[in-house]
C-alpha cells in the first residue's frame, strides 16, 4: 500500500532539517502550499465534473453533447471558463452591497472547507481530526448561509424565494446526512476520517459488506440527502430554472456566478466522496481475503481507489438528477421529515443493536 | 387520490415507480445516440426523409423534356403567388396547343404546401429533400425550372440520404 506520508514527511524534513527553517517558515510553507494543491485540485475536479454532467446527461437524453470544441468536446469547459474569468463583474444598484459581495465566498469557503477533508490516501488527507465527521457536517453546514444571503441581499423576489427555499431544503437534510453518518460512526467507533477508513480494511471490510442491511439503508438515505444538500437532482427548487431563473445566483456575474457554479459541483463530489469513504472504503482497497489477490490490489494506489469509488457514485447522482422531475416544497419537506428522517432515526437504532449484539462480520 | 394510500403501501409504489423510472433512463444511456453531425456528415451520413420539402423539380427524361402542359393550375393554386407561368399558342398538325415557354419558381416566396404538386395532373413537378438552398440573394432564389436539370448536391440525398448504417459522424441509425 503506497503511503503518502512519505511524501510530506519528507518534505517537512527538507524544509526543517535541510533548509534549517524554524518552526514558523516551514509550516507557513507547507500551510500555502497546501492550500494551492487544494485550491488547484478544487477547480480541476469542477472541471472535470462539468464535462461529466454534460457527457453522461447527454447520453441519458439520447444526444452527444459538446462535441465541437477540442476532441469529443474536450476544450468546451475549459472555453466556457475562460468566458466566465473574462466576463464583467457588476452590482446591483440596491442590493445590499457587503453580504452581496461576501455570499460567493461563504459558499465556497463551506465547499472548500468539507472539500479538504476527503481522505485521497494513506497519509494524504489534508485535514484529520478526531472529531472529523463532525466537522465536516459542521463546516459544510456555512454553504447554506452564502445561499440565504446571496438571495437576501440580492434584492430581487425570485432570489429570495430561491433563498428561502434552499434554506428550508438544506437545514432540514442536514438532519437525515448526519444520522447517517452517526450510523456509520457508531459501528467503526470513530469520528475520524481516517480512523474509519482504517475500520474498513477487513476482508470485505468495507461498511456496506460489513454493517450490511443497516448500512446500505444508511448509504441509500445519505445519498438521496447528500443529493437534497447540494441543490442537485430532483431536489433543484432553489436553482428551478423555469419558475426562478436562476435562483439565489440570478443577480451574479461573471465569477461569482463562477463561484456558486463551482461550489455545486463540488459539493456533488463531497457528498459522493464523504460516502465513499465512509461506507465504501475511501482509498481502502478491497479485500477479499485471499493473501495473494489482496497483496495485487493493494498495488492500485489509494488515490485510483477513491476517486473510482467517488466517481462511481457522482455518477449514480447523475444518473438520478437525470431521470426525476423535480419536486414540490411541500413534496421535499415531506419526503424528509416523514420518510427520510424516521427511517435513519430507525436505522440508527438498528445499527446500534447489530454494533452492540455483533452482529456485524 | 392523494390519500387513499397506506404510509407503507406508498412508500411500495413510490419505489417501484422510481426504479422504473431509473431502468429507462438506464435502457437510454446505451441506445444508439440520433445526434446528426451535420456539416461534417453533409457527404458521409446524413439522413433527411426522402418526404421532406426541400424544393421544387419539374423532372427531366432523357432527351430534356418535361411533362408540363402550361395548364396554370399550379399557378392559381399557389397561395403565395411563387409561380409564374408563360406559354404560347402553337399550331401543331393543324391543332392549337399551349406550350410552355417559362416556369418560374421564386423559392424565397414558397411555403412548401405541396398544393401545386397535388393539383398537377400531369405530374410534371414535385418535391425533393435537397435543402441547401441558402443563397446571398434573394435574386438568386427566384428558378425557371423547366431551364434547369436538377441534381443533387449530396450524393444519394434524395433517396433518402446515406446507408442505414452507423457511420463516422453519426451513430445512430434511422
Amino acid at each position: 500500500m503506497f503511503d503518502f506520508s512519505l511524501i510530506t514527511t519528507w518534505f517537512d524534513s527538507l524544509l526543517r532539517d535541510t533548509l534549517g527553517l524554524g518552526d514558523f517558515l516551514s509550516i507557513l510553507i507547507e500551510c500555502v502550499l497546501v492550500g494551492v494543491i487544494i485550491l488547484a485540485a478544487y477547480a480541476i475536479i469542477a472541471i472535470v465534473l462539468i464535462f461529466m454532467e454534460r457527457k453522461v446527461c447527454a447520453y441519458f437524453q439520447c444526444r452527444l453533447g459538446p462535441m465541437r470544441v477540442g476532441f469529443w468536446g474536450l476544450l468546451q469547459v475549459p472555453a466556457d471558463v475562460l468566458k466566465m474569468l473574462i466576463k464583467e463583474i457588476f452590482f446591483v444598484d440596491k442590493a445590499d452591497k457587503l453580504l452581496y459581495m461576501i455570499a460567493p465566498f461563504l459558499v465556497l469557503i463551506g465547499s472548500v472547507g468539507a472539500f479538504a477533508f476527503l481522505p485521497w490516501n494513506k497519509g494524504a488527507a489534508v485535514l484529520d481530526f478526531n472529531v472529523g465527521i463532525f466537522l465536516l457536517t459542521a463546516i459544510s453546514s456555512i454553504g447554506v448561509v452564502g445561499v440565504f444571503l446571496a438571495g437576501w441581499s440580492s434584492n430581487n423576489k425570485y432570489s429570495l424565494v430561491s433563498a428561502m427555499r434552499g434554506a428550508v431544503q438544506m437545514i432540514s437534510y442536514e438532519m437525515s446526512l448526519c444520522l447517517c453518518l452517526i450510523s456509520a460512526v457508531v459501528l467503526t467507533g470513530t469520528m475520524q476520517l481516517s480512523g474509519i477508513v482504517e475500520a474498513q480494511g477487513d476482508a470485505f471490510g468495507w461498511l456496506i459488506f460489513k454493517g450490511h442491511i443497516p448500512a446500505i439503508i444508511a448509504l441509500v438515505v445519505f445519498l438521496i440527502a447528500g443529493n437534497a444538500e447540494a441543490n442537485r437532482g430532483p431536489f433543484d427548487l432553489p436553482e428551478a430554472e423555469s419558475e426562478l431563473t436562476a435562483g439565489y445566483h440570478t443577480e451574479y456575474s461573471g465569477m461569482g456566478f463562477g463561484y456558486f457554479y463551482l461550489a455545486e459541483y463540488l459539493n456533488l463530489f463531497i457528498i459522493a466522496g464523504v460516502a465513499a469513504t465512509v461506507f465504501l472504503g475511501g482509498w481502502m482497497p478491497l479485500h477479499i481475503g485471499v493473501a495473494q489477490v489482496d497483496t495485487v490490489l493493494d498495488y492500485i494506489p489509494g488515490f485510483f481507489w477513491f476517486c473510482g469509488k467517488t466517481f462511481l457514485l457522482v455518477w449514480i447522482l447523475l444518473w438520478i438528477k437525470w431521470t426525476y422531475p423535480r419536486l414540490r416544497i411541500d413534496q421535499i419537506l415531506k419526503l424528509e421529515w416523514k420518510y427520510l428522517m424516521p427511517l435513519a432515526l430507525l436505522n440508527l437504532v438498528l445499527m446500534t443493536v447489530v454494533a452492540a449484539l455483533g452482529l456485524h462480520f | 387520490m392523494e390519500n387513499n394510500q397506506s404510509y407503507f403501501g406508498g412508500i411500495k409504489d413510490a419505489v417501484k415507480s422510481l426504479l422504473t423510472g431509473l431502468g429507462v433512463t438506464w435502457r437510454e444511456y446505451f441506445t444508439p445516440k440520433v445526434t446528426e453531425q451535420y456539416p461534417e456528415n453533409r457527404k458521409t451520413v446524413l439522413h433527411v426523409a426522402s418526404r421532406h420539402r426541400g424544393r421544387l423539380i419539374m423532372p427531366q427524361d432523357a432527351e430534356g423534356n418535361n411533362k408540363c402542359i402550361a395548364c396554370t393550375l399550379c399557378e392559381k393554386a399557389c397561395p403565395n403567388g411563387t409561380i409564374t407561368i408563360k406559354s404560347e399558342m402553337v399550331e401543331v398538325d393543324g391543332k392549337k396547343k399551349r406550350r410552355l415557354v417559362d416556369y418560374q419558381y421564386d423559392l424565397g416566396e414558397c411555403m412548401f404546401c405541396q398544393l401545386c404538386v397535388n393539383v398537377c395532373p400531369q405530374d410534371a413537378i414535385k418535391f425533393v429533400n435537397e435543402f441547401e438552398n441558402s443563397t446571398f440573394s434573394r435574386d438568386s432564389l427566384v428558378l425557371h425550372l423547366d431551364k434547369e436539370k436538377f441534381e443533387p448536391v449530396l450524393p444519394g440525398l434524395t433517396d433518402g440520404g446515406a446507408e442505414m448504417e452507423i457511420g463516422k459522424f453519426n451513430t445512430g441509425t434511422k
